[in-house]
């Protein structure tokens, strides 16, 4: 710590390049940072869905119906713990800009599936006992202002005319992880007033005995109801969550590949200006190991003068990350779920700032040791 | 009197290795905002490309797409004889459709993409006059019998012609292919809408959509009047080339928002990497500013020469940016069409536009990097500046 004198007096050498570096260093970590939230948004969902549930829809597509009698026979496969049922909804809430999902969920058996929303018991049972009640994800109600007792009119689309709701409940999730909660309400409601499809539902969501078994129940099911009219495709939640992610498949892949490039662009040039930084300094090395310091110590000052800029550039690009993110997320609403930067990516994003810093400064940093005196203080 | 231009060039010459650096940093900056653009309006083109500025294409009124549309044959019936509808010796063109969605297992990546399903009538090439069979033929009307774009081929498993397909519960037969002109019906399977909603356990003579031709562009204004005069009717018709551009429109923001965040906070850091590039230019030519100076340049001179150099090394950057991302242009990458939930086969698309727009960027992004370290370069004191090593 006593050399710390030394190390500042070393950055503030040139005061406008450490400037410039640490700043390169921001910009890059701030990408990096905006760019592991897209990553997250677009595979939204599939890092929470629950492992034990298997949705199970028509084979066709989702779009088609499953019969309801469906349920009852699903419950007689063994390893079925719980069967619930959604129907997709697709209404609008004044503009079609403002896009969110909502979907009509079998009030009874929703939970025992879906074990933990996220909704306190009293909101739950508000909900259960208002016929038009609904609970939204905290992210939509926070992007609409509404709060729990409001009244919500939704016009509606696929089930045409107007609707109407009463907010009871907000719910958190299970976790909320890039993943956009939706807005739910009764099954029962949508049923009473639905003009076609009546005893249809969406798709069903089940719970089973074991993950394990996840493979075998879905084809037991699968079986069950092939060559009839309704045949089913079963996935883990997991698979049905990736399945949408992978059909905006190259978007993200191509989003994913230019962010990459350009991340470690960022970093070789940064990188290359520090190392040019050092490279002018060798007399000033060799001058340091003439009057005495070991070669050991000159590597390490060096390399915590790299260490340093890239840890300071790299918390601070990170900190502009959490603190743009939001606004970014306002920015895509509709468009992705909200943008989340999780702790993983962020401890990431600083493990690669400083391998960059320490990359870039210990090849001249070695030669510089390895340097004899006499050929270093000879040059000019 | 100015510094002569050559100056500044043939610094940049002899001095080539540390503007890679401001060079890189503005080539990958411009790179990435000319590929996101080009991606935004290869989608958007792709969508528009579908419609016509001469068809209508009519819909239930306040249904946002075709997937959540519906009318039944009394409506088509009216529509077909509402004023403003082209006719030619076998009747009006109008195809009234069927639009489902089956998913089928994609080339690339072996797993389910959806494609739209489209029922269409036995007329429907005469009313889309872009849309040519390529090979095989049209199918016949009442059999199972698919025609299929261009791109479905190439982007799923299992559509050869003569293959059989299975899907919605019935056996169909690939008979032809068609070519509609890199638009979004070239990811889409066509078949007999009657036959349709027979497989798909529909309601028969339930439409989704119905496309028609008007008689002349200018027509559409007659034949909204026709249809919101009609009490019997619910529908709404808008022109075919808005309706496609406003299904564009999640995707093509999506991929200009992304884009211009990722693009400004890169030109944030191309302008870092210029900046450094010009002030250490200016601190190794110290003597040479003060020669030129002395000399009788003037203050003003140094500052246009030095932003100059700095918009040179932009311009340089911009080009190559330009130039490496070319190879994109035409290449073809698909994506969900959020508004139907299908996957839709577009390319990159690279206009000379947009390569301006790159350029200008670019040149925006130097000179922002060079006028502060040209204002320090004329600043300095000329007699210490001449003094120094």
């Amino acid at each position: 710590m006593k050399y710390a004198r030394l190390l500042l007096a070393n950055l503030s050498r040139k005061k406008i390049r450490t400037t410039l570096t640490i700043g390169s260093f921001a910009v890059a970590l701030l990408l990096f940072g905006i760019l592991s939230a897209v990553r997250t948004a677009f595979s939204q969902g599939a890092d929470i869905a629950g492992v034990d549930r298997l949705v199970v829809r028509n084979k066709t597509s989702i779009i088609q119906p499953l019969p309801f009698s469906y349920r009852d026979r699903m419950l007689r496969i063994p390893g079925v713990k719980e069967v619930t049922y959604l129907n997709w909804f697709g209404g609008i809430y004044q503009d079609e800009r403002n896009f969110f999902p909502q979907m009509a969920i079998d009030v009874p058996t929703y939970r025992k599936v879906v074990t933990d929303i996220g909704v306190t018991d009293a909101e739950w049972k508000a909900f259960e006992a208002d016929r038009q009640g609904a609970i939204a994800g905290e992210d939509i109600a926070k992007r609409f202002n509404w709060k729990v007792g409001d009244h919500i009119p939704i016009r509606g689309v696929i089930f045409q005319g107007p609707w109407e709701f009463n907010l009871r409940g907000i719910s958190t999730g299970e976790s909320n992880a890039g993943s956009l909660l939706p807005f739910m309400f009764h099954e029962d409601y949508l049923e009473e007033r639905r003009a076609f499809g009546k005893g249809t539902v969406g798709w069903y969501t089940l719970r089973i005995d074991n993950p394990e078994n996840s493979t075998r129940i879905s084809k037991a099911i699968d079986e069950e109801f092939s060559n009839s009219p309704f045949e089913t495709k079963s996935d883990s939640e997991k698979e049905f969550a990736a399945s949408w992610g992978k059909q905006l498949g190259n978007i993200k892949l191509i989003i994913m590949t230019i962010g990459a490039v350009v991340f470690v662009t960022l970093l070789l040039v940064t990188g290359n200006t520090m190392a040019t930084a050092i490279r002018e300094r060798v007399r000033e090395l060799a001058v340091l190991k003439a009057v005495g310091f070991s070669d050991p110590f000159v590597l390490w000052l060096v390399l915590a003068e790299g260490l340093t800029i890239a840890a300071i550039g790299g918390v601070l690009g990170l900190i502009l990350a959490v603190v743009l993110i939001p606004g970014i997320s306002r920015a895509l609403a509709g468009l992705l779920p909200p943008l989340v930067l999780l702790p993983r990516d962020t401890a990431l994003g600083l493990v690669f700032a400083i391998g960059a810093g320490i990359f870039s400064t210990i090849l001249p940093a070695t030669s510089a040791m390895r340097l004899r005196v006499v050929d270093a203080l000879r040059r000019v | 009197m100015p510094i002569p231009l050559t100056y500044n060039l043939r610094s940049i010459r002899v001095r080539w290795a540390s503007t890679i650096v401001a060079v890189l940093g503005i080539a990958g900056t411009v790179g990435v905002f000319v590929a996101m653009m080009s991606l935004a309006k290869g989608f958007k083109a792709t969508l528009v490309a579908s419609g016509s500025p001469n068809n209508a294409l009519v819909r239930r009124a306040g249904s946002t797409s075709e997937m959540d549309s519906g009318f039944n044959l009394e409506q088509v019936k009216i529509l077909q004889d509402a004023k403003g509808i082209a006719r030619d010796a076998d009747g009006p063109l109008v195809s009234p459709e069927v639009v489902v969605i089956a998913a089928f297992p994609l080339k690339s990546t072996g797993t389910d993409a959806n494609v739209q399903v489209r029922g269409v009538s036995p007329r429907v090439l005469k009313v889309r006059d872009q849309v040519k069979i390529v090979a095989g033929r049209f199918f016949n009307p009442g059999l199972n019998e698919l025609v299929v774009g261009s791109n479905v081929d190439k982007a799923y498993i299992g559509f050869d012609l003569g293959q059989k397909v299975l899907f919605g519960g019935g056996t169909w037969t690939v008979v032809g292919v068609f070519d509609a002109g890199g638009s979004a019906f070239d990811s889409e399977l066509w078949c007999d809408a009657t036959v349709l909603n027979d497989v798909y356990k529909r309601p028969t003579n339930i439409f989704q959509s119905a496309t028609a031709k008007l008689t002349s562009p200018a027509a559409l204004t007659d034949l909204k009047d026709t249809l919101s005069a009609d009490p019997r009717v619910t529908v709404q018709a808008d022109r075919e080339i808005e309706y496609y551009e406003k299904q564009s429109r999640v995707v093509t923001s999506l991929i200009t928002v992304l884009g211009t965040i990722v693009a400004s906070i890169m030109a944030v850091g191309a302008i870092f990497g210029a900046l450094n590039t010009m002030y250490s230019a200016i601190a190794e030519r110290g003597r040479e500013i003060a020669t030129m100076r002395a000399l009788g340049f003037g203050a003003a001179a140094v500052v246009i020469s030095f932003v100059f150099e700095a918009a040179c090394i932009a311009l340089i950057g911009g080009v190559i940016g330009c130039v490496g991302v070319l190879p994109l242009n035409g290449l073809t990458t698909g994506t969900m069409n959020w508004q139907t939930f299908s996957h839709l086969a577009f390319a990159f698309k690279i206009t000379p536009t947009l390569m301006l727009g790159g350029i200008i960027f670019a040149l925006f992004m130097g000179i922002l990097g060079g006028v502060a370290p040209a204002v320090r370069a004329a600043r300095a004191n000329v007699a210490t500046a001449l003094r120094e090593l």
